[in-house]
């Protein structure tokens, strides 16, 4: 089972200034969606509005169907993973401890079992990780605990907000694929903050490409690149493919 | 089933019985701290108990405004106080002339007004008077050729004076003698009294404020100069009562006016100089004024000294020639153990209950961050009153003793917990906070779960800095009556005993690095675990 994501005409106006204009988002149960552009486009506002973490002046956010605004935010919460930029591991917790957060909420039976096998999924060992303490990790050990502890309730959507734009390429590289491997297996709804095109197009279905509070245009990858609808997209692609080709013919 | 209810009914007629023969309250007897007012309080303490009156002692309340303050709010029952005080300092009145030539008129208004406006009662005086004495050291008043204040006017700017702040700031001191008589000093340096005697005898100073029945004035061989214009007014000594003693004890009243009109200034010098010279116990030295004045009833002042002596809080100061400081201190270790927990017990009451106001307050300071400093500020304005007048503030409202000296303990330890609580919860790690907020935990959850644990080390620093406050300001609670290890301070600092001072000073000193020390200790153990493992700490 999984979530449909669904933003309707969302403004909203952060101390006086307009951070949503109007934004139209959909992101059919069990696909991925990539929403892309450049710093303070809107694209992190979008993605905390529908857990509730931004209130939205107006505009309807729906969530499996259901308007967000009269949902319980503490349920709504509940049921879509999240995952921050920098993972936001309690720091005095141990890894195991952190992963369990939600099925211990959600009232399951033996949440540490619910969340050695989160842990398992996205490639650290329970028995070996599970006892540090989120600083004993690297940075992508703790991303992917963190990816963990938002499927490790069996959330059937999951808000990733920029979680893999610190990491080395490497690691980049290795969590792109135990992501894409685990959604695979659950299937669930995924909406993805990224500036990386190519992570967009590695990992998502399709693209949302914002710019000053709107989305400019969406689609697949492979239609935006043949139709932009503007300039901006035009010259987002463009420079994309120049450092891609500046690294290959390096 | 019958005898439980015999015994039932036994037990109410016993408690009954009991209440309706209880006997009344204690007298509260207190002085004011200085050696004469604690001699004149034990003195009124023993006479009271030869008259089978329960009597319980505070000796060295503050000063005058604490004292007086204490017994017109019936906190406490009877001190000592001087005509020319009451007149000036608590009355506020001007002296006419005919109170400065006639020291009846004066003690006639003062009996008249403060029964008017207080309701407290003068009783007759004790039969001498003890005025300020201004005081030269022998040779200088030979170079100088000083005999009268006039003399001293005429060479002030060639002379220092060390003077008490008491003397400084009362409109009978400094202010008005300097009016009175024209006189210009060279310098003006403001002594403690436990040190002025020593400072002008080592030559530090050239002029003291002293009293005239001080014992020291002699033992350092001053000069008290005359005060030929009749500046200071008349300074009767006499028992003043509280209101509900002077309606509704008369049997108090009439014991102890029976010290009225018997002490004379020979005497009262000879008492002082006991006390404060030859270092002779307080109550020793009362029970023998009552006897020379035949006052004592033989049968209660022999089983009664020995208790007396156990009771007082003022205890033994004797000062043996060649014993150690060390000596002293280890003389006195069972009473500095008991002083010691009386100290910590005021400490951690007040701690705790400031704790449990304080932490709940800094963490609800959070919910609402833009009162959050104005209160903050408010608390810290509370911390700029300095102890001495925050504890007299008390007196009005919560009378002498445990209570007021806990109350302004308590509202010093809000401000440090209160605001590191607000801060550390405030500055707890942001992105953890919210993340446990994006999965579903409630703001409980997030305060037991992220908030106080990661602000913990931040609340004990505040809980260490209000508690090592706690510890010094809690030594200025014996002011009031409170006692703990203030009480040596107090009463060496009255007797000029700086071994007692320190048999009070050293073990707080101590005490503070111990609390603070036992609290660095339970900060590491609260410390969370990341920040233990990295040992950014100890």
């Amino acid at each position: 089972m999984s979530l449909a994501l669904q933003a309707t005409d969302v403004v909203h106006r952060y101390r006086g200034a307009v951070a949503l204009d109007g934004v139209s988002l959909d992101v059919p149960a069990g696909t991925m969606v990539a929403l892309v552009g450049e710093s303070g486009s809107g694209k992190t506002t979008l993605l905390r509005s529908f857990n509730r973490l931004v209130e939205p002046d107006s505009g309807t956010l729906r969530v499996g169907g259901d308007d967000v605004r009269h949902t319980n935010p503490i349920a709504l919460r509940r049921r879509v993973g999240y995952v921050p930029q920098h993972g936001g591991m309690l720091p005095h917790w141990t890894i195991l401890r952190n992963v369990a957060l939600v099925p211990r909420l959600t009232g399951n039976a033996d949440p540490e079992a619910a969340a050695a096998d989160a842990l398992a999924r996205m490639g650290l060992e329970p028995d070996h990780f599970g006892r540090r303490l989120p600083r004993e990790l690297s940075g992508g050990q703790r991303q992917r605990a963190a990816i963990a502890r938002a499927l490790a309730a069996r959330q059937e959507a999951v808000l990733l907000d920029e979680p893999f734009s610190a990491l080395d390429a490497i690691s980049r590289g290795e969590i792109h694929e135990a992501f894409a491997r685990v959604r695979r297996e659950i299937g669930f709804t995924a909406l993805l903050v990224t500036h990386d095109l190519a992570e967009a197009a590695q990992l998502a279905d399709r693209v949302a490409v914002m710019r000053a509070g709107r989305v400019e245009q969406a689609g697949t990858i492979a239609d935006i690149r043949r139709t932009p609808a503007s300039e901006y997209v035009r010259m987002l692609f463009a420079r994309a493919d120049a450092a891609a080709a500046a690294l290959e013919s390096a | 089933m019958v005898r439980a209810l015999l015994v039932l009914s036994l037990t109410f007629t016993i408690a009954s019985e009991t209440r309706a023969q209880a006997p009344p309250e204690p007298v509260v007897v207190a002085s004011k701290p200085f050696g004469e007012s604690y001699f004149l309080a034990e003195l009124f303490a023993q006479v009271l108990e030869s008259h089978g009156i329960a009597v319980d002692r505070r000796p060295g309340l503050g000063a005058t405004q604490i004292a007086f303050g204490a017994l017109r709010t019936n906190a406490i029952d009877v001190y000592p106080e001087y005509t020319g005080t009451g007149l000036l300092v608590i009355l506020r009145d001007s002296l006419t002339t005919e109170m400065r030539i006639d020291p009846r008129a004066t003690f006639a208004h003062v009996l008249r007004e403060s029964a008017r406006r207080f309701g407290v009662r003068w009783l007759p005086p004790l039969g001498f008077q003890n005025g300020y004495a201004i005081a030269v050291r022998r040779e200088t008043a030979t170079q100088f050729g000083l005999r009268t204040l006039s003399d001293l006017a005429r060479s002030g700017d060639a002379l220092v004076a060390g003077l008490t702040s008491d003397f400084l700031g009362r409109p009978d001191g400094l202010p008005g003698l300097a009016r009175a008589y024209g006189l210009q000093l060279r310098d003006v340096r403001p002594l403690a009294p436990a040190v002025k005697y020593a400072a002008i005898a080592e030559g530090a100073v050239d002029v003291i404020d002293g009293y005239t029945t001080d014992g020291l004035l002699a033992r350092y061989d001053l000069v008290t100069l005359e005060d030929d214009r009749h500046f200071f007014p008349p300074y009767e000594a006499a028992a003043v009562v509280s209101p509900r003693v002077a309606t509704q004890r008369p049997d108090v009243v009439a014991a102890l006016s029976l010290l009225s009109g018997r002490l004379d200034e020979r005497r009262m010098r000879e008492y002082n100089r006991r006390i404060e010279v030859d270092g002779e116990p307080i109550p020793a030295v009362a029970a023998a004024a009552l006897h020379d004045l035949g006052l004592a009833q033989p049968d209660v002042a022999t089983a009664g000294e020995a208790d007396v002596l156990r009771r007082s809080r003022v205890g033994n100061t004797g000062r043996p020639a060649g014993d150690g400081l060390l000596a002293f201190l280890w003389s006195r270790r069972a009473e500095t153990l008991r002083l010691a927990l009386r100290h910590l017990h005021l400490v951690g009451v007040a701690l705790l209950a400031a704790a449990l106001v304080a932490i709940p307050l800094g963490v609800g300071l959070e919910r609402t961050r833009q009162s959050a400093e104005w209160i903050v500020g408010a608390l810290g304005m509370l911390q700029t009153i300095p102890s001495i007048a925050l504890l007299a503030f008390m007196i009005p409202l919560f009378g002498v003793g445990v209570t007021p000296a806990l109350v302004a303990l308590w509202l010093y330890a809000l401000y440090p917990i209160a605001r590191n609580t607000y801060t550390g919860v405030r500055d707890a790690d942001p992105e953890a906070v919210e993340a446990c907020e994006a999965m579903g935990a409630t703001g409980w959850q997030r305060l037991g779960w992220v908030r106080l644990p990661l602000a913990a080390p931040v609340i004990l620093a505040g809980l260490r800095t209000a508690a090592v406050i706690s510890v010094g300001a809690a030594t200025l609670a014996a002011f009031i009556g409170a006692g703990g290890l203030g009480d040596p301070i107090v009463t060496g600092l009255a007797l000029a005993d700086s071994r007692l001072v320190l048999s009070g000073a050293i073990p707080a000193a101590l005490l503070a690095i111990v609390v603070d020390r036992v609290l660095v200790f339970v900060e590491r153990v609260v410390t969370p675990a990341h920040l233990r493992a990295a040992g950014l700490r100890g």
